[in-house]
């Protein structure tokens, strides 16, 4: 019979993720992802100014902190008609550049890597051997044997004081753990570096957006303004500032992050072919180079795989009525026409009805609703979103810098492509695009200068800013890529108000519960077939549902009772 | 505290930190607490002699944007803390151990530290329905923090959830989201209010609690006076045009690059208390109106439903009805419109007002009670 496994909280991740996993024969044979907090932002913002409602969706997420503020004000805008000038949109850019930095770079050290490095072998490496292997992996010049013995030492004191902070009751010693010690002892110097490194680069928040996290946005453009000949604007030792940042950041990521994922990796091949996971993949692509209106030049280009068939992109339309949808059917929400419809969001509808065990509990009723996220589809089928289906979708459009950097990276580990489908490929992909984005962010930087020097500083479009120029009613689709994937904002406008607004975010596709038929979602397929040595210490269900970098608190925030507004009205 | 535990010097110390180094950083935390230089020799002592102190972290209804802040912060620098300063047994966010072996560590910490711990909540708890609406370990928010907070020795809201409920407590309040004082009573409480939070503001509040044995004064909103004692629109470098009238009029407009005042785009700050302007974000590098846009407010209770956020201040109903003459400020903004002068003379009054009523807390015994153990 299978055992049934409770994993709650799921730690080193945002917001609240309950697993149940059944284990039989030492694999996991099925699996139920539970989103256990929701907010309701979406009900909050009804009745509120469009033009704020980017401040309300970026509190949708703190560590994944300015893609909502991104998506939010391109729904307004698209709603709205408005086109942002070229400086605000490299401004957008530089700040997603920035912050896919931070992001990658943390989830790799700080909330990935304990599923792969054993801290307490650490202890047991020889540090020469450390700087040895760090020297022949890259020419960071922060690698003699004193500087890993110094960490080895503070690891000491820290495991011989009894007090193991953060560590305490890890999975130290499990057999799944491959790494020799001194690869180890790399992880964990550069876990503590990464740490001092990862709050430097999202200083271009600071400069752009006055602060980080939760830097400030502007519907029509970027609330700075440039004036190379001025004290008090954005001038060249501010740009400068950001070149600098931009410059230390690709530095780190090439010599650090990228060389310490190949290590690692180069262990854990194995991985290649466990948490395969569905077959479809979405992504709406980003950083736009020639306006947000012409997704062909976008870096991240859009579309749909389907069946991991690589030789057809698909397009996605999230104004379609026909295309995108979400359901309650495991959801603790009620439609009002009957639980089992789907509903694209423009049409969203949605009521609490929470339906679970009174806590405390032991067991969801699985058969039942049993989670706050809602479970999203397009055209019915369940679509995995992040890094790896980013990177399969500009694969497949033939984005010859992508296709470089993923044959480069499966030449050096000699594994196939489809290894790719996977645990191990899921956080690959979010190193490589990272090493992207480190150098497109170089040149957004060299644009946004040539257009200043070229006498543009432009920062906004103030032609709608008066809702007076508004029509009586307006519907917009904001679309980005997160760090965790695909997301989207919908928006309806109605004099001058939000009458509707919704967030359909990465982890609510990857993490949602089955659907009316029965379909699992991303994790829940990821996570069949995972292998688990002791039912007791779930390592290796982390791991893969870790490759996912689960956000929860973004993808529980549904709440609309659309019809039933209530909220105050405000007086312009 | 635990005898067995080194001090912090002596870990400093076997890291190979010199005395020297040591010193300075004692001098430093010093000068960011904000403290006659003959308080730098108590801070040495604390540190010298104190030992880990056992940190449970909780999250709740909340976005992760004060962790996300703290380990921005500079000085000290993160690493340093949770390594050598505090243990942090307890954190969903980065700890190594999930599920049980999670629950497990935080109840250890809450048994064998009883009354020794300190308690950080991130987030906000939601009341109604039993409290299903946050749940970890099938067990509600509102359960754990009751029963966490028996132990505790002091508790530490985060930002602006835990302290006043934030975003989801904002109109309707569809889950009854209440803040951490208003669910637990009888415990001292900091409020490092903020959305989130200056990251060496977190810090700076935690080492203070570790250097002096007890928590840091308050304002009437149980804020550290250190970081909310002054409205940012009065340590705002922009502050002289506020004063000579000289206002951005529109987006990136000639005034906006200039670096005028924001006040009529809509900027908070001259209702806001917090120390944007002085510790400014991210080690000093800027704040939202040093970037151009308003200040909005989110050290403050409510302050989602102070909005919109680009309508400025006083042209809110209730705002500028009090005409008492006030010469402050006043001798040149009078050129300015008629609105904004008799904004300016009721925001000296109320300013007046709460510095009156902080004086009055200060010289009553409630703030030092507060901060025993």
């Amino acid at each position: 019979m299978a055992k049934r496994i409770v994993i709650d909280p799921v730690t080193r991740i945002e917001g609240h993720l309950r697993l149940e996993v059944e284990v039989k024969n030492g694999k996991v044979t099925d699996a139920y992802s539970s989103g256990t907090m929701v907010r309701g932002i979406e009900k909050i913002l009804v009745g509120r100014d469009p033009r704020d409602a980017w401040a309300f969706t970026e509190r949708a997420c703190g560590v994944c902190t300015t893609v909502h503020a991104l998506s939010s004000v391109r729904t307004v805008e698209d709603a709205l008609d408005i086109e942002i000038p070229p400086n605000a949109e490299l401004v957008r850019n530089l700040m997603f550049c920035a912050h896919y930095m931070q992001d990658h770079v943390v989830h790799f050290y700080h909330l990935h890597a304990l599923d792969w490095v054993d801290v307490v072998s650490a202890l047991k490496a020889d540090a020469a051997k450390t700087a040895e292997i760090a020297r022949s992996i890259s020419d960071w010049p922060r690698s003699s044997p004193g500087y890993f013995s110094d960490v080895q030492n503070r690891l000491k004191r820290l495991v011989e004081s009894g007090q193991l902070g953060i560590f305490a009751n890890g999975y130290w010693g499990h057999p799944a753990f491959k790494l020799p010690p001194e690869i180890n002892l790399l992880a964990v110097t550069h876990y503590l570096e990464a740490l001092e490194w990862q709050k430097e680069i999202v200083k271009v928040h600071a400069i752009f957006g006055g602060k980080n996290p939760h830097p400030n946005y502007l519907v029509g453009g970027a609330p700075l303004s440039i004036d190379i000949d001025e004290a008090n604007a954005v001038n060249m030792e501010r740009l400068a500032f950001v070149g600098t940042l931009l410059g230390q950041a690709k530095e780190f990521v090439e010599k650090v992050y990228l060389p310490d994922l190949m290590a690692v990796a180069s262990f854990y091949k194995d991985w290649g072919a466990v948490g395969e996971g569905l077959p479809n993949y979405l992504a709406y692509g980003d950083l736009p180079t020639a306006g947000y209106a012409n997704p062909d030049k976008f870096k991240f280009p859009r579309g749909i795989i389907l069946d991991k068939n690589l030789g057809q992109v698909h397009a996605v339309d999230p104004r379609d009525p026909g295309g995108i949808a979400e359901e309650v059917a495991h959801s603790w929400y009620s439609y009002s026409d009957g639980d089992g419809q789907a509903k694209h969001p423009w049409q969203g509808e949605t009521a609490l009805n929470y339906t679970g065990p009174k806590p405390p509990y032991d067991e969801l009723n699985v058969e039942g609703k049993y989670s706050w996220l809602k479970t999203p589809r397009w055209r019915g089928k369940p679509m995995e979103v992040g890094p790896l289906a980013r990177l399969l979708v500009a694969y497949a459009s033939g984005r010859p810098d992508v296709i470089g950097v993923v044959n480069g990276a499966l030449q050096k580990l000699g594994v196939p492509v489809t290894a790719l489908f996977s645990t191990l490929g899921r956080t690959a992909a979010r190193g490589l695009e990272t090493l992207l984005v480190a150098g497109w962010a170089g040149e957004f930087f060299e644009d946004l200068l040539a257009n200043i020097k070229n006498g543009d500083t432009r920062m906004f479009n103030g032609d709608k800013w008066d809702p007076d120029t508004w029509p009586a009613e307006a519907k917009g689709a904001g679309m980005s890529e997160a760090p965790r994937g695909a997301l989207c904002h919908w928006i309806v406008i109605k004099d001058k108000k939000i009458a509707n607004y919704q967030m359909v975010v990465p982890s609510t596709w990857n993490a949602s519960p089955r659907d009316g038929k029965g379909q699992r979602s991303a994790y829940e397929t990821a996570l069949l077939g995972t292998p688990v040595h002791d039912p007791e210490k779930p390592l290796e269900i982390l791991r893969t549902v870790h490759s996912f970098d689960p956000c929860i608190a973004c993808a529980v925030h549904v709440y609309d009772e659309h019809g039933t507004n209530q909220a105050r009205v405000f007086t312009f | 505290m635990d005898p067995n535990r080194p001090s912090i010097w002596e870990q400093a110390r076997l890291q190979g930190i010199p005395r020297r180094d040591f010193l300075r950083y004692c001098t430093w935390m010093g000068a960011m607490l904000g403290l006659e230089a003959s308080a730098v020799g108590q801070i040495v002592k604390a540190l010298e002699t104190k030992s880990r102190i056992p940190v449970i972290w909780f999250h709740f209804q909340e976005c992760t944007c004060c962790s996300e802040s703290f380990i921005r912060s500079s000085h000290p620098i993160v690493a340093d803390i949770i390594l050598d300063r505090i243990s942090l047994d307890y954190t969903e966010t980065l700890q190594a151990a999930a599920g049980r072996q999670a629950e497990e560590a935080l109840h250890a910490t809450m048994e064998k530290f009883k009354g020794q711990y300190l308690m950080l909540v991130e987030g906000a708890i939601p009341t109604k329905d039993d409290g299903v609406y946050c749940c970890i370990g099938g067990r509600s928010a509102l359960d754990i923090v009751n029963e966490a907070a028996g132990g505790a020795k002091a508790i530490v809201a985060w930002g602006n959830c835990a302290s006043s409920g934030c975003i989801q407590a904002a109109h309707p309040n569809p889950t009854g989201s209440k803040p951490v004082h208003k669910v637990l009573t009888g415990k001292p409480i900091v409020n490092v209010q903020g959305c989130p939070p200056i990251g060496e503001v977190m810090s700076g509040t935690i080492v203070h609690i570790l250097t002096f044995d007890r928590i840091p004064q308050l304002d009437g909103q149980g804020r550290p006076k250190a970081f909310y004692s002054r409205r940012v629109h009065d340590s705002c470098y922009r502050r002289p045009n506020y004063d000579a009238g000289l206002f951005v009029q529109a987006w990136d407009d000639e005034n906006a690059r200039r670096g005028f005042c924001l006040y009529k785009m809509g900027c908070r700050g001259p209702e806001t208390y917090n120390a944007c302007g002085i510790i400014r974000w991210n080690d000093g590098v800027s704040y939202p109106i040093q970037s151009g846009h308003g200040c909005i407010g989110c050290s403050e209770a409510n302050y989602w439903d102070n909005g919109p956020f680009y309508r400025h201040l006083a042209a809110f109903p209730g705002f500028g009805i009090e005409t008492t003459a006030d010469k402050v400020g006043l001798a040149i903004g009078a050129a300015a419109a008629a609105g904004i002068a008799a904004h300016a003379i009721t925001t000296n009054i109320r300013k007046r007002r709460v510095i009156k009523a902080e004086i009055a807390t200060s010289e009553t015994p409630s703030a030092d009670k507060k901060g025993g153990k």
